[in-house]
């Protein structure tokens, strides 16, 4: 099933959704969970329940060692990882390389998840949209990449961390033929290939 | 892994065809019955100030099985289009020779009648089973005037491709009716997504685009590369027994190169150094220019044919893609955009003399004619998308050979510089084209799916 530019918005949407999902839990405080007492005894006294929640007054975490085991980022799985990713796929003008303030801004954010996880190896592919050259394309993709792959490591990320490949117009996100279509296809997408 | 090209391809194949294995470009075996030497070769002209009219009719059946009836017929159509291709004849339509009984031997062959449609040259075909997967074909063009045969050609060989014995004798007329080089056994190749498939294991849906190669007239399409990435760029070796090619099947793009016919797998030549497109063979078939990231950014080198003695040729912190080389293997034409758009560049083979041939809205992918033409097919912006043009090295004019009918894009020219095939979405899908060099006699080549880069074989 191809995406198109519908389900790329929902897919957009969902996206959103689940990182904003993902930065609730991240703030909730953990819970303790009831510990059984010695002996076996759990399978005849019932825990004693737990207080009830005082809704407006929430505690502070004692550590924030607990927070990142149950963090979603650590136990999914690279593919399930890339289905949603975290990383935000950036954009390009035409037949240009420049990072605009806003490719930069995204990056600055997708540099934060890499200095938190730093076992990341990233490949960052160069797209182009379908108005160049097949040929002509191939660098200017990488070109593309080469560029955002610097500003990341400007911003203290490993280059070895950062691999980079041009996929030139071979891969259009959006096989439209309107301006939408090609602002969407003129782009780097960052792809986790370990962690 | 191993290239399992049907049998059917080619149609000498005698003792290769049980191991998947073909041999290239045989041609049938030829036993001449040339005139001798001492004779004048007699050239069949038309009236004054006019091409010769030819007529093939089908082929005289000299086996009455269905197989020789059909292959009869078959080269006979197959011979007129590979006559009509080069445009060096009139071509005289077949649906008109109704009225004309069929010989069934050269005895029976009505000249006179042949005259009175017009016709100057009568190519007279014949087949015959001579085994169960073998024919022999004979080939006799007559100057109808006065009746003489002034070519005469047998041809023995396998069954399985009947329309490699046209193609055959069509470059067999030319070269001695016109002393022409004809391209009619030469091949295409392009990449091409159109089976459908998808890379496996992506978030996003990527079509595959995989190597294949057809006959010059776009018959016999098959499928070269079977890895379920991307395959483009493909280009024949000048013996047209390889192909090099831009294969994504690693992590990094490599240049590879397939020979076809030996049932090996293809040989890495650049190892996941960089990223590396663009493959484009030297004339002698030694050395390969192609495009490499290695140092930094795209850049062209040159290396054997075997990956070795890599040298660097341009260093520029610009694009440089898309290298081709001249016919004499002494210059090379590329696209760089060093001037802030990409243009048309030529430098020596050692890297020296640069020299700017375009300055155009963004030009790409320049294809060097073959000798006796001088010149240069790149794809030019003309629109929101491209047309072909000529670049003429000698007079330094250029003209175009399409004007606007979609984007055509990446032209390569046949072996004897007198087509182009290119990419054109003429007709909504990315196909390939096949157009004379005078911009006369569009052929579409490819009907299936979208079709990219050709590239022709000497």
């Amino acid at each position: 099933m191809r995406i198109r530019g519908g389900s790329f918005g929902l897919l957009l949407i969902a996206t959103v959704a689940l990182l904003l999902g993902m930065a609730c839990a991240k703030k909730a405080p953990p819970v303790a969970r009831p510990v059984l007492p010695p002996g076996g005894a759990a399978t005849t006294t019932p825990p004693p329940p737990p207080p009830p929640p005082t809704a407006p007054i929430r505690e502070t975490p004692v550590s924030t060692a607990p927070a990142l085991t149950d963090d979603p980022m650590t136990s999914r799985s690279v593919d399930d990882l890339n289905r949603d990713s975290p990383l935000k796929a950036i954009y390009y003008e035409y037949d240009s390389a420049e990072l605009t303030a806003e490719a930069r801004a995204g990056l600055d954010t997708n540099a934060g998840l890499l200095k938190r996880y730093t076992t990341w190896m990233i490949t960052v592919e160069g797209h182009c949209d379908e108005r160049g050259t097949a040929e002509y394309n191939l660098a200017l993709g990488e070109r593309r990449a080469v560029a955002a792959q610097s500003y990341l490591v400007s911003l203290g990320i490993p280059a070895d961390r950062l691999r980079t490949v041009s996929y030139g117009k071979e891969f259009p996100f959006d096989p439209g033929k309107d301006e939408a279509a090609y602002t969407k296809n003129r782009r780097a997408h960052f792809v986790i290939t370990a962690k | 892994m191993r290239f399992r090209l049907p049998a059917t391809l080619l149609a000498t194949v005698v003792a290769f065809a049980a191991t998947g294995r073909v041999a290239a470009r045989p041609g049938p075996a030829v036993a001449s019955q040339q005139p001798p030497q001492s004779e004048i070769i007699l050239s069949i002209s038309g009236d004054a100030g006019a091409r010769p009219r030819y007529a093939v009719p089908d082929f005289i059946v000299r086996s009455g099985d269905a197989e020789t009836v059909a292959a009869a017929r078959l080269m006979g159509a197959v011979l007129w289009d590979d006559l009509a291709f080069e445009q060096e004849f009139y071509m005289v339509p077949r649906d008109t020779y109704k009225t004309i009984p069929a010989a069934r031997s050269i005895p029976e062959v009505a000249f006179d009648r042949w005259r009175e449609l017009g016709v100057d040259g009568l190519v007279v075909g014949s087949v015959e089973k001579t085994g169960a997967t073998t024919f022999r074909v004979e080939v006799r063009l007559f100057d109808v005037r006065s009746k003489r045969s002034v070519v005469a050609k047998e041809y023995n060989g396998q069954t399985a491709n009947p329309r490699l014995y046209a193609h055959t004798a069509a470059d067999d007329i030319h070269l001695q009716q016109r002393a022409l080089r004809g391209v009619a056994r030469t091949k295409l190749t392009f990449s091409s997504d159109r089976d459908g498939e998808r890379v496996p294991n992506t978030v996003q849906a990527r079509d595959v685009k995989e190597v294949y190669i057809a006959d010059y007239d776009g018959a016999n399409q098959r499928r070269v590369t079977v890895t379920h990435k991307l395959n483009i760029t493909p280009v024949w070796s000048p013996d047209a027994r390889s192909l090099a090619y831009t294969s994504f099947r690693q992590t990094t793009p490599d240049i590879l190169v397939s020979n076809i016919y030996s049932g090996m797998p293809p040989e890495n030549l650049t190892g996941g150094l960089g990223q590396n497109w663009l493959p484009s063979w030297s004339p002698d078939g030694t050395r390969i220019c192609f495009v490499s990231t290695r140092d930094g950014n795209s850049e062209l080198y040159v290396m054997n044919r075997d990956g070795s003695n890599l040298t660097r040729l341009t260093n520029h912190p610009a694009i440089d893609v898309s290298p081709t080389w001249s016919p004499s293997g002494t210059q090379i034409a590329f696209t760089s955009d060093r001037s802030g758009s990409p243009q048309i560049y030529i430098i020596d083979a050692d890297g020296r003399n640069l020299f700017k041939m375009t300055s155009e809205s963004w030009c790409d992918r320049p294809t060097w004619s073959p000798a006796p033409f001088n010149e240069i097919a790149y794809a030019s912006r003309t629109g929101p998308g491209y047309d072909i043009k000529i670049y003429d090295l000698a007079t330094q004019e250029r003209r175009q050979l399409t004007f606007g009918e979609g984007s055509n894009e990446s032209p390569a020219y046949a072996a004897n510089g007198r087509h182009v095939a290119f990419m054109s979405t003429r007709t909504g899908k990315k196909h390939i084209f096949v157009l004379g060099r005078d911009g006369r006699g569009l052929k579409q080549i490819t009907t299936v799916g979208n079709n990219y880069t050709p590239d022709w074989s000497r």
